[in-house]
Parts: structure tokens; C-alpha cells; sequence
């Protein structure tokens, strides 16, 4: 009986792998097709890697996609940081209900709701003190910033409520001044998650197609907006090209990013160890 | 959360309580002014203009305070929109079908999702590491693309049909693309890392031993999970649950590229209504009442959410 429901589960597994990731290695072996038809073989070509890098809009895109990603992912990364440690240690404040609805209300959100929210906001603000003049970069980036913070709190508050409290505390009672403690300790804790958040953020803005869509204006294309207007009208072999190498980039960061730190986890647990060996010797030698 | 935050150490209060003089407004007020500014303020925004009539002008839309003819300051308030969406019938059933789909799904990437975060669970350490990656890659690759992906499969001369002929079991290609179950397979595939991973986290804290001590005294399997696995996994499977449903609801992307417009979504229907349209008073109805019809999951979401990390 056990062993049947292993088959099972085994079964189950590599279905859902498979689920996951045979369309994914479909899409990267159509884009060597020489086809122009996508889903009619013509044998291996690169030539649609060749074309994708002679268009100047494929460029833009992405030129404008990486600087709105890299610039909300500080902004965010700055102000959930602050979120999250405000409703980690700073206990019972006022409008503490309400701050916490509001940073993790963007995660649940529709991202149609949030996307027109921001949008009428835009245009109600550019009628009343005449700013955004023109709709783009900063527009998408502030949208961006609005649902990353939210991330990057939960991330910076998980982070906080598992941390030992007891390294601030010894701090303090060796005579360290308060601020003192923050930049020595709190932050250098925070890092690893402040990182992770940063990512994150990073990930999220180049991925969102739906609140950039509605917060853009004329000429301001993101790359996700600029697939989405070329796959609506069905397979392009350029797009399988662009996909291929978009994919391939984010799963060798996600993957080194891993391995980093899997090693440094690994390194720390032996440190742990030697410590651990030292104090045993001392105690012995005593 | 309240009530780790209720009570850190006495000292970290007063680390607290120092930092407060200047630092703890900045640290509090920053985060607070920018979700005031860019997310409540908005919402405002959608509310009011919700009330209002559609006008050919700009902005197309009429504004709720208006002086009277008599000098006085008027407010007027249209419930036009919302009649309007309750008796047109396409409102209605667009919100009904995105329900559907969105119930349906959630339960596909349920039976899906169950067993195989059962699967790594119990399975050995280094190969749990592996498998979690796995699990977590796709969610960091582009969205849009995966949902691309499955057009190329889907196509009328796409992966499957070409494979369904060659096999022979089919003469002329299905049509698979454009239609309510391309819209199925695209939820189904682009959430079920949402469902797998809350259960994944709700599975490893439990005591396997319950299950080796029904299964000693002589239970059956299938007891043993109705009895013991599922009412213990049952946190996992509402938060799996909610991550899914509620962004499948307003889902846009999946039904229009997927569904070609054979399958409405209110997702569609509020996209539309604002950029073809231009009918923003109906727009921002819709998405009030998307978000009334969404703020019983999204509330026990955070409910749940807040608890977990009480326990912490």
C-alpha cells in the first residue's frame, strides 16, 4: 500500500514538472526554427536571434524596462524596508491598522484595479498642479514602486520576526548607543532579505504588463508591453527568439544567486562547527 | 503580528523610544505618505468618479459638487453606473464566468498542487532543495511569456494538434486555442507555484508521526489522510487557494491572449471599458464591484497572513 502511493506521488511529481517546463523547452526549440510559420519545422537557424538584435525598438524597450526595474527596486527596497521595521519594532502606533492594511492590501489587488486607480490619480494630479506632464518612465516607475514596497515588507518583516533579539540586546548593555545598534547590527542582519527584496522588486517591474499598460503613455513602451502588442496577433518567431533569451538570462541569475547562497550556508555551518569544536577544547582544556 | 509587535524585549522599546524623537516619524512617515499618496488616494479617486455620469469631454466624466442654481453647493451622487451593470446581462454573466473560471482553476491547480507538495515533503533533504528550485523557477521568469508559450502549443498548427495527427489519433487539427480551456490550461499552469508553496510551508511543519501512529493502529491510508492529512493541511490549502482564486478573478492577460475573446472576463471588460470605450464612470464601477465581490478572500487572506506570523 505505501508503495503504491509513492508510484503515485512519483507519478505526480514528474507530471507536474513536466507541466512546468515541456512548454517552456518548446517555446526555446522553435525559436532556432528557420520557419517564419512558428509551429511548421524548417530546420535549425539563428537567424530570428540576428533580426531580433537589428530592431532599435526591441532596444528601447528593453533599455527603458531595465532602468524603471533597477530604479524601483532602490525605492521600493528603501521604503519596505522602513515599512516592515515599523511594524516589526516600533509596537503600537498610531494609524498602525490602517499602515499595514495599506502595504499589504497590493498584493492581493487585481492588477486591473490598481493599474486604473493610479492611472485617474495621474490624470486627476496632471489637471490640478500640472504634473506628470507627460505619462512614462516616471509613472510606471512610481506604480512599480507602490506594489514592490509591499513585497519587500513581507520579506524585511519575516525577516525581523525570526531574528534573534538578543545581539541588539547584548549591544545595548555593552553601552552601544541606539543608532549605533542599527547601522552594526540590525542592518548588516537585514542585508540577505533587503537583497532578496531588491530582486524581487526588480523581477516584478520588468515582469508587469497589465498597471504599465495603463499608466504609459504614447511612445513610452516597456518590454512587456512591446511583446504583448506583437503576440496578440498571434506567433511571431522573433518573440520565441526574445522569450529564449529572457529566459535563459533569469534562470542562470536565479540559479547562481542559489548556489551563492547554499555555499554561504554551508560555510557558516562549518564555522558554526569550528566554534562549537574551539569552546569544547577550552572546556576541556580548563 | 500584533502580538509580537505588542511586545518586543523592554529594551528594544527603548531603542524604539530613543530612535523616536525624529527617526521613528521618518521611518514610519516615508512608507505611510507614499501608500497615502499612491494607493488609498487613488482609490478615492475610482470611488468618486464611480458615482459620476459619463460626459463626451475632458475628463469624460461629471463632477459630483456642483453649484446649484440657486448658489448652493450641490452633491450629486449617480447610482446610474451600478444600475447599469446590475440590469445590462453581459455585466453580470462576465462576472459570474470570471467567478467560474476562477473557481474551477483554483481547484484544478488544487488536485494538481496537492500531491505533489506532498511529494516533496517527503521526500530527502538534498533533493527537496531541488525540487523547491524547480517549483520556484518559472515564477521568476517572465509571466507573459509562459502564457506565450502556451499559444504556440495550443495553435490550431501548433505542438499538440501537429503530435494529436501524427499519432493519428486525430484527421483535422482541434480547436484548442481561443476557447474557455486555453483559458483553463493558462491559470492553471501560470498559478500553480502560488498553490504549491503555501502548502509546501503548511505540510513541513507537520508531525509525520500522527500519520506512522494512524497507520500502527491499523488505519487505512485513505483514512489517514481524510482524518488526519487533510484537516491538518487545511490551512495550507485555503491560503494556496486564495493566492490563486483571487488574482484569477481579475485576471487580463491570460483571457484575452489565451481566449481570444471567446472568453469574457471582467478583467477584459474593465480594460475595454476604459481604453476602447473610454466610458470611465462604467470602468471604475467595475472595479468597485470587483472589489466588493473580492473583499471577503482578500480579508481572510490578510487574516490568515497576520496569524501566521503571530506564530512566529
Amino acid at each position: 500500500m505505501q508503495k503504491k502511493r509513492s508510484t503515485f506521488l512519483f507519478s505526480m511529481l514528474c507530471f507536474g514538472l513536466a507541466f512546468l517546463y515541456v512548454p517552456i523547452f518548446i517555446l526555446i526549440i522553435y525559436s532556432f526554427n528557420y520557419s517564419k510559420l512558428v509551429p511548421i519545422w524548417g530546420g535549425w537557424s539563428t537567424r530570428w536571434y540576428t533580426k531580433l538584435f537589428e530592431s532599435p525598438e526591441v532596444w528601447e524597450a528593453v533599455m527603458l524596462s531595465l532602468k524603471i526595474a533597477f530604479v524601483n527596486a532602490c525605492f521600493a527596497t528603501l521604503l519596505g524596508s522602513l515599512a516592515g521595521l515599523a511594524l516589526v519594532r516600533f509596537g503600537r502606533f498610531k494609524g498602525r491598522t490602517l499602515f499595514s492594511g495599506m502595504i499589504s492590501a497590493p498584493l492581493v489587488m487585481p492588477e486591473v484595479i490598481t493599474g486604473l486607480s493610479l492611472l485617474l490619480l495621474f490624470i486627476t494630479l496632471s489637471q490640478l498642479i500640472g504634473w506628470p506632464s507627460a505619462r512614462g518612465f516616471t509613472t510606471i516607475t512610481i506604480a512599480h514602486i507602490t506594489f514592490s514596497m509591499a513585497y519587500v515588507a513581507v520579506i524585511i518583516q519575516s525577516r525581523l520576526s525570526g531574528m534573534d533579539e538578543s545581539l541588539e540586546d547584548a549591544a545595548l548593555d555593552l553601552g552601544a548607543k541606539p543608532f549605533r545598534v542599527l547601522l552594526d547590527i540590525t542592518l548588516p542582519i537585514l542585508a540577505p532579505g533587503m537583497l532578496a527584496g531588491w530582486l524581487l522588486a526588480f523581477t516584478l517591474s520588468l515582469d508587469d504588463l497589465v498597471i504599465a499598460s495603463f499608466v504609459t503613455g504614447p511612445g513610452s513602451n516597456t518590454l512587456p508591453i512591446l511583446i504583448y502588442s506583437r503576440i496578440r496577433l498571434g506567433l511571431r518567431p522573433d518573440i520565441n527568439a526574445l522569450a529564449t533569451i529572457m529566459i535563459v538570462t533569469v534562470a542562470i541569475g536565479v540559479l547562481l544567486a542559489a548556489w551563492i547562497m547554499w555555499r554561504q550556508d554551508k560555510q557558516r555551518q562549518r564555522d558554526r562547527k569550528l566554534a562549537a569544536g574551539d569552546s569544547l577544547k577550552h572546556d576541556l582544556d580548563d | 503580528m500584533e502580538d509580537t509587535a505588542s511586545q518586543p524585549s523592554t529594551r528594544l522599546q527603548q531603542l524604539g523610544r530613543t530612535l523616536q524623537s525624529s527617526w521613528r516619524s521618518v521611518v514610519v512617515g516615508l512608507p505611510f505618505f507614499w501608500l497615502l499618496l499612491f494607493f488609498l488616494i487613488p482609490f478615492a479617486i475610482v470611488l468618486k468618479i464611480s458615482f459620476a455620469e459619463s460626459l463626451i469631454a475632458s475628463p469624460p466624466f461629471s463632477t459630483l459638487l456642483q453649484w446649484g442654481e440657486d448658489g448652493a453647493l450641490n452633491l450629486r451622487i449617480l447610482f446610474d453606473n451600478f444600475k447599469f451593470l446590475a440590469e445590462d446581462e453581459l455585466y453580470l454573466n462576465t462576472y459570474l464566468n470570471s467567478l467560474k473560471v476562477a473557481l474551477i482553476s483554483t481547484i484544478w491547480c488544487l488536485l494538481i498542487g496537492y500531491p505533489i507538495a506532498y511529494a516533496i515533503v517527503r521526500s530527502d533533504p538534498a533533493t527537496k532543495n531541488v525540487l523547491l528550485m524547480l517549483i520556484i523557477l518559472p515564477f521568476w521568469t517572465s509571466f507573459l511569456l509562459r502564457v506565450y508559450a502556451w499559444m504556440g502549443l495550443l495553435a490550431d498548427q501548433g505542438t499538440i494538434n501537429s503530435f494529436l495527427i501524427w499519432l493519428g489519433i486525430i484527421d483535422e487539427p482541434i480547436r484548442l486555442l481561443y476557447s474557455q480551456f486555453a483559458v483553463y490550461i493558462g491559470i492553471v499552469y501560470s498559478y500553480l507555484p502560488f498553490m504549491i508553496l503555501p502548502l509546501y510551508a503548511n505540510m513541513e511543519k507537520l508531525d509525520m508521526s500522527l500519520h506512522e501512529a494512524a497507520s500502527d493502529l491499523g488505519a487505512k491510508p485513505i483514512t489517514t489522510f481524510l482524518t488526519v492529512t487533510l484537516p491538518l493541511t487545511l490551512p495550507g490549502i485555503v491560503a494556496g487557494s486564495l493566492l490563486v482564486f483571487i488574482p484569477a478573478t481579475g485576471e487580463y492577460v491570460i483571457p484575452d491572449l489565451l481566449g481570444g475573446g471567446n472568453v469574457l472576463m471582467i478583467g477584459n471588460v474593465l480594460f475595454n471599458e476604459f481604453n476602447s470605450n473610454h466610458d470611465w464612470p462604467v470602468a471604475s464601477a467595475v472595479a468597485i464591484v470587483l472589489l466588493i465581490v473580492l473583499v471577503a478572500p482578500m480579508m481572510l487572506y490578510q487574516r490568515m497572513q497576520s496569524r501566521e506570523s503571530a506564530a512566529h
